[in-house]
């Protein structure tokens, strides 16, 4: 008697409940998005006299941008759901260019890095390239994951690393010359459509795979995901391998779309993969993050960088005011965390 | 009809107002979280000099009640008065700048600072020069210990305390600040019996001070032993106050879950099966030393001893979080090694930890995603891909039968009470179907209902086989439970007992050896 009555009143409640079905976070963060275009689309008519979004050229040259970005964001979004962060992830886009390049050269180019290994099909400076990627992306797994040091220090130390290798590999000359076939993946439209299947793939990773549960375990709580049999080390090294091995992707576009490869290349990009990421609603204290969320993050910093030199902001200002609108997204997420405590 | 805390210390040093029979007075308070309704007009007194017990089971409005009194939550509607004043609290330090000081139960020291510095922080006395002057925060310090009989060097750092000292540390801190009305939640919990016993001591010198001690607490002894009055909650609601010297035990629990709760524990005999897991000589270096013992499916082993003795060390090897320096691990008469939880799964072996916040739940994520984290590592998953549907349904039934009160499964676990935040990690093991299930404190600081049907739900496992380790600090769920007792002390163990010679006396001896 008891019993059925204490299942009664647990389950009343249930009812009324279960209908009201929490709104996606991305929703927020969309009409963001819409904000922000649309204030740029009424400003480019008042100062520029002309339509911001009604320009084809322009929204290309947005999205384009937006995918390398993007691309590395993905894999940072997953980092930092697990309660890490990667800072390597520019430096790996600079040294995954410059040694994916090397073998991409065509052997009409007058001096190659190896005159032996011109003419090369095309999967093979891509596989270096991921397989670079990917050996960065486990060595701070493993550093993370065994030495306990703090991911910001592995990946810092990587950063600085991989930064020195792309212009040791060369002594600082740029790789030029790639194959056709190299340069196609940076052409036309694939860029996009690169990142829109990595985007998509991780995006049901995470969603539908025992790989994301367990990430976001890992983020939520790492004592309690190692008693419930996680083997985390395992886990964490599997996270860093995939965002250096889309670091090591990024770098090979960037390479393909420059038709060269240069030294500098991704300087920085990891903040804005970490700030596309945390614009998107992934929490840097870990256990909360979707790949969506990082998609329109990622576009929102790509329309204010365009916005900003359509208008004919100073650099130096869109710098500053990026800065501005990281640090904004971070507050906002402490006080997403705050509300949800009371 | 608010007054400033500066109004109000005038008027409490002119002693204009007359002295009112209490020091709190709580009327109507109704407050609203967001779906839930906390508090529904909930009324509480505080006489003077006295210590007033709060009862209820978990989620009864108790903790909701006295983190309005301690300024923490605004209540929705309703009057505090203090002395016969109403006042109306914004925040923590408005609260302590009227005499009211909260003792939490998870400690808010610095542990780099020294125990003088903890004290007196913000408040620190200044010399000429504007610096702190810390002979003299030294010598206030001092002073403040001895009224409180607390043996405390003032210059110790509060990192190296015992949990029991920081705890001293934070009445001294609470005291120092004047507080006429002082709130304890929990204070014993992680406390042994002879410091709880010093407690008690400073508890009682206190309240010959005239102070107001609210004290919450789930053990009824304690009520017994050191409260005047009590109130009880339920569901948000006020229930009664009386004083503890009129009723039973069974009037209070009557009283908390609003129907009587027939059987405590509910052990069943069941027919003990063979060996299922033998420890032979497990040591984990300066930790437990040479630990053998043996359990048999169906069988419940308790583990009694204090905290510190290494009990909960011994569950954690065995379940591969530590693993063991020596020793070896029998499992159906196989040795087996255990250098991860991982393996220990593997082997059929599931373990509910202390420490439900710190390593049990997931507390930012959801029912379902809590309870089918363990069973994911080898069923409803293929090609990588998770069995959406197998893994609700089945995470949804296991939240039925344990009764898991939950607006639904995608309520986040933080949202739930501690008693039902229990059953979710209960109901993640048994989705593993475990043939050995290590508990340890399966119902610390949780509710008088939910712990009994914990009780009832552990004697079911043990009749179907499944052999159980529970390790406890609570003795009369160690006597009413368990087929045997094994007693640690010191990292060592010191007995074993059979349940029909194990006696509340013959336990602490052992513990004690």
């Amino acid at each position: 008697m008891t019993s059925e009555q204490v299942t009664a009143k647990a389950t009343t409640p249930a009812l009324g409940r279960k209908h009201r079905r929490r709104m996606p976070p991305e929703v927020n963060i969309l009409l963001v998005l819409i904000g922000i275009a649309l204030v740029f689309e009424i400003l480019g008519w008042i100062f520029a006299g002309q339509s911001f979004l009604m320009n084809v050229q322009r929204l290309r040259i947005i999205i384009l941008q937006v995918s390398v970005i993007g691309i590395i964001a993905v894999g940072v979004t997953q980092v930092i759901i697990t309660g890490g962060i990667d800072l390597s992830s520019g430096s790996v886009v600079g040294m995954t260019a410059m040694i994916a390049a090397s073998f991409a050269q065509a052997s009409t180019w007058a001096r190659p890095v190896y005159p032996a290994l011109t003419d090369l099909p095309f999967f093979i400076p891509i596989g270096i390239g991921l397989g670079i990627g990917l050996l960065a992306g486990i060595i701070n797994g493993w550093l993370i994951a065994y030495t306990k040091i703090p991911p910001f220090i592995a990946t810092l130390g990587m950063m600085v690393s991989a930064r020195g290798i792309a212009k040791w590999y060369t002594k600082g000359s740029p790789v030029s010359g790639l194959t056709d076939q190299f340069n196609f993946i940076g052409t036309s439209i694939w860029p996009v459509v690169v990142f829109l299947v990595v985007a998509l793939v991780f995006h049901i990773a995470l969603r539908y795979t025992r790989y994301g549960k367990f990430t976001y375990a890992i983020g939520a709580n790492v004592q309690a995901a190692r008693v419930s049999g996680i083997n985390v080390e395992k886990h964490l090294i599997k996270v860093y391998a995939i965002a250096g091995l889309l670091a090591g992707l990024a770098g090979i576009v960037t390479a393909a779309r420059a038709q060269t490869a240069q030294a500098g290349m991704g300087v920085n990009y990891e903040l804005d993969a970490i700030a596309a990421a945390v614009i998107g609603g992934t929490s840097l204290a870990g256990g909360v993050g979707r790949i969506t969320g990082t998609v329109i993050g990622a576009i929102i910093l790509g329309i204010m960088i365009s916005g900003f030199t359509f208008l004919r902001v100073d650099a130096y200002y869109q710098e500053i005011i990026k800065g501005v609108i990281i640090v904004a997204a971070v507050i906002v997420d402490v006080y997403r965390q705050k509300k949800r405590k009371v | 009809m608010a007054v400033s805390p500066s109004t109000m210390a005038a008027v409490r040093a002119s002693g204009a107002i007359p002295q009112s029979e209490y020091l709190l007075n709580v009327e109507n308070i109704r407050k609203e979280f967001p779906g839930v309704l906390a508090l529904d007009n909930v009324q509480f007194r505080l006489k003077r000099g006295t210590v007033h017990a709060l009862m209820g089971e978990n989620g009864a409005g108790k903790s909701t009640l006295m983190k309005i009194l301690a300024g923490i939550y605004i209540p929705d509607q309703g009057e505090v008065h203090l002395k016969g004043l109403p006042i109306r609290l914004k925040s923590p330090l408005d609260a302590l700048e009227n005499g009211i000081a909260m003792i939490h139960q998870e400690l808010n020291l610095m542990p780099f600072m020294t125990v003088a510095e903890n004290i007196w922080i913000r408040r620190e006395p200044k010399n000429g020069f504007g610096f702190v002057d810390h002979g003299k925060m030294y010598d206030m310090t001092a002073e403040l210990f001895e009224r409180l009989n607390i043996k405390l060097d003032p210059e110790s750092q509060v990192r190296d305390l015992s949990v029991a000292n920081r705890q001293m540390v934070e009445i001294a801190k609470a005291v120092s600040y004047e507080s006429d009305v002082l709130i304890m939640d929990e204070p014993t919990s992680a406390l042994t019996e002879r410091e709880v016993a010093h407690l008690f001591e400073i508890i009682r010198s206190l309240r010959e001070q005239g102070i107001g001690i609210v004290y919450i607490t789930h053990k009824m002894n304690e009520l017994f032993e050191i409260a005047d009055e009590f109130s009880v909650f339920r569901d948000g609601r006020y229930i009664g106050t009386h004083l503890s010297t009129d009723v039973t035990r069974d009037d209070i629990i009557k009283m908390m879950v609003g129907r009587e709760i027939t059987q405590m524990f509910p052990k069943e005999e069941v027919p003990i099966g063979d060996v299922v897991l033998s420890v032979k000589d497990l040591s984990l270096k300066n930790v437990f030393h040479n630990v053998s013992f043996d359990v048999r499916a169906g069988e419940i082993l308790g583990v009694a001893g204090l905290v510190g003795s290494g009990r909960s060390n011994v569950a954690e090897t065995i379940f591969g979080v530590t693993p063991a320096t020596s020793g070896t691990i029998e499992i159906k008469g196989e040795v087996v090694k255990m250098t991860s939880p991982t393996q220990a799964i593997s082997h059929g072996m599931a373990f509910i930890t202390e420490d439900r916040k710190e390593t049990g739940c997931l507390l930012i994520l959801d029912v379902l995603e809590n309870m089918q984290i363990a069973v994911l590592q080898d069923r409803f998953v293929k090609y990588g891909f998770v069995q959406e549907k197998g893994i609700t349904a089945a995470c949804t039934k296991m939240s039925e039968t344990l009764r898991v009160k939950t607006p639904n499964m995608e309520e986040r676990v933080e949202n739930l009470s501690g008693g039902n935040q229990q059953k979710v990690l209960i109901g993640r093991w048994l989705l593993t179907n475990p043939k050995i299930l290590i508990l340890d404190e399966p119902t610390r600081g949780i509710d008088v209902g939910a712990k009994a049907e914990i009780h009832r739900l552990v004697s079911q496992l043990a009749k179907q086989g499944v052999a159980v380790i529970m390790i406890s600090s609570e003795m009369p769920e160690v006597l009413g439970m368990s087929d045997r007792v094994m007693v640690m002390h010191e990292g060592r163990v010191t007995g074993f007992l059979d349940r029909a010679e194990a006696t509340q006396v013959k336990v602490m001896e052992l513990a004690s050896k």
